[in-house]
């Protein structure tokens, strides 16, 4: 019981509190680059927390028998081969949406998320909460790509779920959805990657401020208190 | 706490394994992912060589012959391929993969199909970094403006009005991407004048390369 409502917790702080792209803000760069479709953000999302799951689960498992110098090299082993073998398969299986990730495939090696994510999760906890904490950060990571994508592609393409035959087969064609109405051009040039990670933080900020609220009330009225003598 | 690490002797064995299970990993997608890589290129290459030929010429089966070619004046500084597209061992056409062109931001790449008599048979921008929403429409997929070189030749129009209509040529720009609608214009047309001086080099060569993989086989 106590064990369930730990994990909880321990999702929705690597989930939603510290969510990686909204709060940690790393990264970036796939984040603003790959985002102008839902599909875009969506494969680059999953394929970054696939690596991020597997990477926090073998550094995990090893941190115990490795000398501290060696950790960080070993990092950069694990998640360039897991790239590297994503990389390879993708271009093998999905191969129109590789060709639209491009170069952010193998970018991902460079995502300091997974680094940050080795070095101080994986490497200090045991293998289930880096576990879980893989998948809760790769979960959140995924959903402000998806979220991104989708709102740049509305505003840009006037398209929802377009192009999405590429990651799913032929029958996901169905999921596009038309608006009636062209896009502006800024939401899918570079800038509209900025305003639109800049809604995303600022709809999680808002959103996150309603909790700690009422239990920061006392201590105002505390604070106010004195000041009013 | 102590027995938190490791010594040099555990860490070297275990990067060791690491580095193992990560060459296995790696050399079975490879073997697994390699040939399919292979027909997928292929594939994305026939495709494209298809969008450039005659319409009549893209449901047959072609046999085609890669040639490589530079001329810096004229199809940019990179040597390019050329491929010719032979019918029962008569040439029918060359496709341009890919002529360079300067654009308004970047190279463009052009693929471009030309037939056995100079007449063009498809251009396609396949690579460029023009501005979105203006010098883009060279990209099919956001206009039909690149076809507008369907059935032309250095003939028609004649050569000398292979230029935008803004230069009182006879070709459309596109607005607010004139720089980027002239550098295809050029591009297109050197590839034409190429091809007049060099086509029947082009064909020998490719006559040559095939009788000389027949004869491997």
């Amino acid at each position: 019981m106590q064990n369930s409502n730990d994990q909880r917790a321990l999702f929705a702080t690597a989930f939603w509190r510290d969510n990686v792209a909204l709060v940690q803000l790393l990264g970036l760069c796939p984040l603003l680059a790959v985002t102008t479709s839902v599909v875009n953000g969506l494969a680059l999302g999953l394929a970054s927390a696939a690596v991020l799951v597997v990477s926090n689960t073998i550094v995990a498992t090893t941190r115990r028998a490795l000398l501290p110098a060696a950790r960080i090299p070993l990092y950069v082993l694990i998640v360039a081969s897991l790239v590297t073998c994503i990389d390879l398969v993708s271009n093998a299986l999905l191969d129109d949406l590789h060709e639209s990730l491009g170069l952010f495939i193998p970018l991902i090696v460079t995502n300091c998320a997974l680094l940050a994510q080795a070095d101080t999760v994986a490497s200090r906890k045991p293998v289930g909460e880096a576990l879980l904490t893989g998948i809760a950060t790769g979960a959140g990571f995924v959903v402000v790509l998806v979220a991104l994508g989708g709102l740049r592609e509305v505003l840009g393409h006037g398209t929802l779920f377009a192009g999405m035959p590429m990651l799913a087969g032929g029958a996901a064609a169905w999921m596009q959805l038309n608006f009636p109405f062209h896009g502006m051009l800024v939401a899918v040039l570079p800038p509209g990657a900025f305003f639109g990670v800049a809604a995303l933080i600022a709809l999680r900020n808002w959103v996150g401020r309603e909790r700690p609220a009422p239990a920061a009330a006392p201590v105002a009225e505390i604070a106010a208190a004195p000041a009013q003598q | 706490m102590a027995g938190a690490e490791g010594g040099p002797i555990r860490t070297a064995a275990l990067v060791a394994i690491i580095a193992l299970a990560a060459w296995f990993g790696i050399s079975a997608s490879h073997d697994f992912s390699k040939e399919r890589i292979a027909a997928n290129r292929r594939a994305r290459l026939i495709a494209s060589l298809n969008s450039v030929l005659d319409p009549a010429l893209r449901e047959r089966d072609l046999a085609t012959v890669r040639i490589g070619v530079t001329d810096k004046d004229l199809l940019g500084n990179e040597p390019i391929d050329v491929y010719v597209a032979e019918d029962r061992d008569t040439p029918v056409a060359a496709v341009f993969a890919t002529a360079e062109t300067q654009g308004y931001n970047s190279t463009i790449h052009l693929l471009i199909g030309v037939s056995r008599d100079g007449v063009l048979t498809g251009v396609r921008a396949v690579s460029h970094r023009e501005t979105p929403g203006l010098g883009d429409a060279i990209d099919i997929q956001k206009s039909k403006w690149i076809t507008q070189f369907d059935g032309k030749s250095l003939d028609v129009p004649d050569r000398s009005l292979w230029l935008v209509d803004k230069d009182d040529g006879k070709f459309d720009s596109i607005t607010g991407a004139t720089v980027t609608s002239r550098g295809v214009v050029k591009g297109v047309k050197n590839a034409l004048l190429y091809f007049e001086s060099h086509r029947d080099e082009l064909f020998t060569a490719a006559a040559a390369a095939r009788s000389h993989d027949d004869a491997e086989q």
